[in-house]
């Protein structure tokens, strides 16, 4: 490394730096708005300072906090019937080879790559037939979409590098399936389990369109009201709320910093939500 | 197309046995019929009604009217040249810097943690935080526009650059690749670690230059991750819905904040319309996808 010239070192220094202000720059005007208090052009920074914005945000009429349980449940039923499916699933095809096996990796990735307007206005037209617009049932189930792929994907992760002779060791020993599951196959898969599960949270909780197709309007997610206060010009309290939004993700991100890098199969399958 | 095998080696995997085999329909039922349901009977459902066909209002005799007014429409191949110049520009723009972004990642010097923790931080964001802080950074009385008045380069946010709801949707670019240069990264990055220096060392002490082993050595063993992660960006930013109806311009409008447009029109006649633009997000996204992985493949071979 000492090798390599000056020149060479800052440049890297000056691009490490040039990416690091990037990343965040997008976020900071958000933060700022939160506190401002009229913000106009062209002051460079607010010349009031408030917590007006976070008050009306966090007081019961402005409706976040109703968003904001409503978003932890719409995920949270969503993650927990995707690993319900998903980790059979993935464990079908961590395991075994057979015959058709492409063709079943080619289904199970499909939604992940076809982008969720084609389905979504077909599923719709289904869900009015089914009474499911309109209410946080169907929201969930369409949530399923990109969230049972993804843990699918996750667990086929897990259970490749999961040796399968530990349970029959154990079967032979007396164990019955539900120990064999709970006492070995369990402890194996966890963490990856929890980091998948954590992941999928977040996919489901990025969610705007099909929320917004399927909830018809009604079903009012943190997405949907950001949105509805982005445009009807509420700077201030959307700069609030985007703060509330993206903390789940790093609170996930700092449980699960250790364990993650791009070889984890949770991180890939983030990129589409 | 893309299979599990770009993602994962499957290290334990044993060949099915009669008994296996329906422990493996077992497994994988739940998955299927819910995917089978949801995602294919949506598609199903949306390609019916594209064609006219919907039985329960009566209409039982199928046509592609739908299709001939899409394909006769100027703004439909206006939208659709948009939209592919949004999904094109985002993706290669991205890759390009993510893959420098990686090699600059995987040096040691001053930074370089905080910058892997925003990497990753970045990925945990929704798309629509990323749209509203380039919203609030480019927009003509935005942070850029201020900075600009400040310095005295401009006199009212009109003189500032239309780069929010702009034509060549330069805000939606920007936001994509904010959000997309990390994922692609993380993954090169990865990719980068496996394969270690070695390859590179080899080609130095045979006295190829820096760049001859960047472009000759590591570039093509990275090539298929990288390629993997650019196919999933390409087909998210040619049907992703949030972004162009946040920061695109009223006209012309991407393929999908059209076809969400058409959909939920007073009109319900403009429906079928709605459907077949769905469809053909999806065709087209379906066909692009095969093509880059026959690329790739071919790519692997050589």
């Amino acid at each position: 490394m000492n090798r390599d010239p000056f020149a060479l070192r800052s440049f890297r220094v000056l691009t490490g730096i040039a990416l690091i202000v990037w990343l965040v720059l997008p976020l900071i005007p958000l933060a700022i708005w939160s506190f401002a208090k009229g913000w106009r052009f062209p002051s460079l920074l607010p010349q009031e300072w408030t917590l007006q914005a976070w008050h009306y945000a966090l007081s019961s009429t402005s409706g976040v906090l109703h968003s904001l349980l409503l978003t932890f449940w719409i995920a949270l039923c969503a993650t927990l019937l995707s690993i319900l499916i998903g980790v059979p699933a993935g464990r079908a095809l961590g395991l075994y080879r057979f015959r058709g096996k492409g063709l079943i990796e080619l289904l199970i990735i499909a939604p992940i790559i076809v982008p969720g307007i084609a389905v979504a206005l077909g599923i719709h037209g289904v869900f009015i037939a089914l009474g499911l617009t309109n209410t946080v049932s169907g929201v969930i189930l369409v949530h399923l979409i990109p969230t049972l792929p993804y843990m699918t994907l996750v667990m086929a992760g897990i259970f490749a590098n999961f040796d399968p002779a530990f349970e029959q060791q154990a079967r032979s020993l007396g164990a019955s399936p539900i120990k064999v599951f709970w006492h070995i196959t369990l402890p194996a898969i966890l963490p990856g389990l929890i980091i998948g599960g954590l992941f999928a949270f977040l996919v489901s909780w990025s969610q705007y369109l099909l929320t917004l197709l399927i909830g018809g309007g009604r079903v009012v997610t943190l997405p949907l009201l950001l949105f509805n206060f982005a445009s009807s010009g509420r700077n201030d309290i959307t700069g609030a709320i985007s703060m509330i939004y993206v903390l789940p993700g790093v609170i996930i991100l700092l449980i699960t910093a250790k364990h993650l890098s791009g070889r984890n199969v949770a991180v890939r399958g983030l990129g589409h939500p | 197309m893309t299979s599990l095998r770009t993602f994962l080696t499957y290290e334990h995997e044993t060949t099915a046995t009669m008994s296996d085999r329906l422990k493996i329909f077992l497994l994988l039922c739940p998955a299927l019929i819910v995917i089978g349901v949801l995602f294919f009977g949506g598609l199903f459902v949306g390609l019916m009604r594209s064609f006219n066909y919907m039985p329960v209002i009566g209409l039982t005799k199928p046509n592609l009217d739908a299709y001939s007014a899409l394909f006769t429409s100027a703004d439909f191949y206006r939208s659709f040249l948009l939209t592919f110049h949004i999904a094109f520009t985002s993706t290669v723009i991205s890759t390009v810097i993510a893959i420098s972004a990686a090699l600059l990642l995987r040096q040691t010097f001053f930074g370089r943690t905080t910058l892997n923790f925003l990497f990753q931080l970045n990925l945990t964001v929704p798309h629509i935080i990323g749209a509203l802080g380039i919203l609030y950074l480019f927009s003509q009385s935005g942070s850029f526009a201020r900075l600009a008045y400040q310095t005295g380069l401009i006199e009212k946010p009109a003189d500032f650059l239309v780069l929010v709801f702009d034509p060549f949707a330069f805000g939606i670019i920007l936001q994509y690749v904010w959000k997309e240069v990390p994922f692609i990264g993380v993954i090169v990055l990865a990719n980068m670690q496996a394969i270690g220096q070695d390859y590179e060392s080899v080609a130095r002490s045979l006295g190829a230059s820096k760049w001859q082993s960047f472009r000759h050595v590591l570039l093509p063993l990275i090539f298929p991750g990288a390629l993997s992660a650019s196919i999933m960006v390409f087909a998210f930013t040619f049907g992703a819905y949030e972004i162009p109806a946040l920061l695109g311009a009223s006209h012309p409008q991407a393929l999908s904040v059209l076809a969400y447009k058409s959909y939920t029109d007073v009109d319900l006649g403009a429906r079928p319309q709605a459907m077949a633009m769905a469809m053909t997000i999806a065709a087209l996204s379906t066909l692009m996808i095969f093509f880059y992985a026959r690329a790739t493949r071919a790519r692997i071979r050589t």
